[in-house]
C-alpha cells in the first residue's frame, strides 16, 4: 500500500549529495514503500533544501528494526555527549 | 509484420492544457490500426519499471503511453527525487490525474496507427487512477491492480489526499479487469468484495481476480512483493481483455 504518512520536521545542518555537500533545511519522515532497499515498506528519511528544488534530497531507506537501533544509538549518542557542546 | 518497436519521452498536454513529460512505446510497423493504453505509474513514479511495462505493450501490438504524473513537481528531476517531491504533498490531485490522463488518451487517439480505442491500466495507487479515470473519461477497458482507497478511507492523519470512489461505480464508462492479492490489506479482500457488490448492482462488466500467496504489489518484478505465477497469469488475463476490448 501506498501510505503516504509522513512526519516533516524543520532542520538546520549539511548533508551530502551527488554534486557535493549542502545545507539543509527540511526534514522528511515517511514509511512507505522504498525505491532501492528489499523489503515492501521501509522508513524513509529525505533530508531536503526544497529553495533549491526536488534534486536537492539525500535519502535513506531503513527496514523498521534498523530504523530503531538508528533511533537509539542517535539518543545514547546525544546523551552521553559532554554538556555545553550543543 | 515487424517486431520492431520505439520508445520515447515526448510531451503531451494534460490536466488544464499544460505540457507534461510522458514516456510513448509503440509498434513501428503494426500492419493495421491498433488500440491504446494509458499506463498510469505507481507511487514510486515514472520509473524503469513502468516504462518496461509500456513497452511490453508495444511488443504486444498497442500503442502505449506513461503520462509523468510528477512532472509539475519536478520537471528534469530523477523519477525518485520527483516521487519524493509529489508524496510531500500528499499525492496527484484527482482533478488533476482525470486531466492528464485525458491528455494522455487524446495522444493515443491522434496517432497515425490508432483504431480509437483507449484503455487505462494502473499499478498500485494508480490502480485507484484508473478506477477514477474509467468513471470520469469515455474509454473502452480499465484495468485496477491492487488500487488501494477504491473502497475505505485512509486511516486518520493520513495526509493522503484521496477518498473512497466507489460510490462513482455506477459512472463507469467501459469493462473492467480487476487484480489483487488475496493476501493484500490495501485493498483488502473485503474492500474487493464490496467493489464487486457495487459493479454487480450497477450492472457493469467487470472480471475480478484475486490471487492466493498473493500481496500488494505482486507485478513489481524488482521487488520481494513479486510473484511470478500471480503476475504471469495475470498478464495473461491483462492481454485477453484487452485483445477483447481494443481490437
Amino acid at each position: 500500500m501506498c501510505t503516504y504518512l509522513t512526519e516533516k520536521v524543520a532542520i538546520s545542518g549539511s548533508a551530502k549529495g551527488a554534486s557535493g555537500w549542502f545545507r539543509v533545511t527540511e526534514g522528511s519522515v515517511y514509511f512507505d514503500h522504498p525505491v532501492h532497499a528489499p523489503y515492501g515498506h521501509t522508513l524513509n528519511i529525505d533530508f531536503l533544501a526544497p529553495e533549491q528544488g526536488p534534486s536537492a534530497r539525500v535519502a535513506i531507506e531503513l527496514n523498521a528494526e534498523s530504523a530503531r537501533a538508528l533511533m537509539k544509538a542517535i539518543e545514547a549518542v546525544l546523551e552521553s555527549a559532554p554538556p555545553g557542546l550543543e | 509484420m515487424s517486431d520492431a518497436i520505439i520508445a520515447e519521452s515526448t510531451m503531451i498536454s494534460g490536466h488544464g492544457g499544460e505540457t507534461i513529460e510522458a514516456y510513448s512505446a509503440r509498434p513501428l510497423e503494426p500492419g493495421n490500426q491498433i488500440g491504446g493504453v494509458v499506463v498510469i505509474h505507481h507511487m514510486p513514479g515514472y520509473d524503469e519499471g513502468t516504462k518496461e511495462i509500456a513497452r511490453k505493450f508495444a511488443v504486444h501490438g498497442y500503442n502505449a503511453v506513461v503520462p509523468n504524473l510528477y512532472w509539475r513537481e519536478a520537471p528534469g528531476a530523477s523519477p525518485d527525487d520527483a516521487a519524493a517531491a509529489a508524496r510531500a504533498k500528499g499525492g496527484v490531485p484527482d482533478d488533476r490525474l482525470v486531466g492528464d490522463v485525458a491528455g494522455a488518451a487524446e495522444y493515443l487517439k491522434g496517432l497515425p496507427t490508432a483504431n480509437g480505442k483507449v484503455a487505462t491500466i494502473g499499478y498500485c495507487s494508480g490502480g485507484r487512477q484508473s478506477f477514477l479515470a474509467a468513471v470520469s473519461l469515455p474509454l473502452d477497458a480499465a484495468v485496477d491492480c491492487y488500487g488501494a482507497f477504491v473502497v475505505g478511507t485512509p486511516p486518520e492523519g493520513m495526509p493522503l489526499k484521496v477518498g473512497p470512489i466507489v460510490d462513482k461505480t455506477p459512472d463507469l464508462s467501459c469493462p473492467l479487469l480487476g487484480l489483487f492479492g488475496a493476501d493484500d490489506q490495501h485493498p483488502s479482500p473485503d474492500q474487493v468484495a464490496e467493489l464487486e457488490a457495487a459493479l454487480k448492482a450497477a450492472g457493469k462488466t467487470y472480471e475480478f481476480h484475486s490471487y492466493e500467496g498473493a500481496g500488494h504489489a505482486f507485478f513489481s518484478v524488482n521487488r520481494p512483493a513479486y510473484r511470478p505465477e500471480a503476475a504471469t497469469d495475470g498478464w495473461q488475463k491483462i492481454f485477453a481483455f484487452f485483445g477483447k476490448y481494443l481490437s
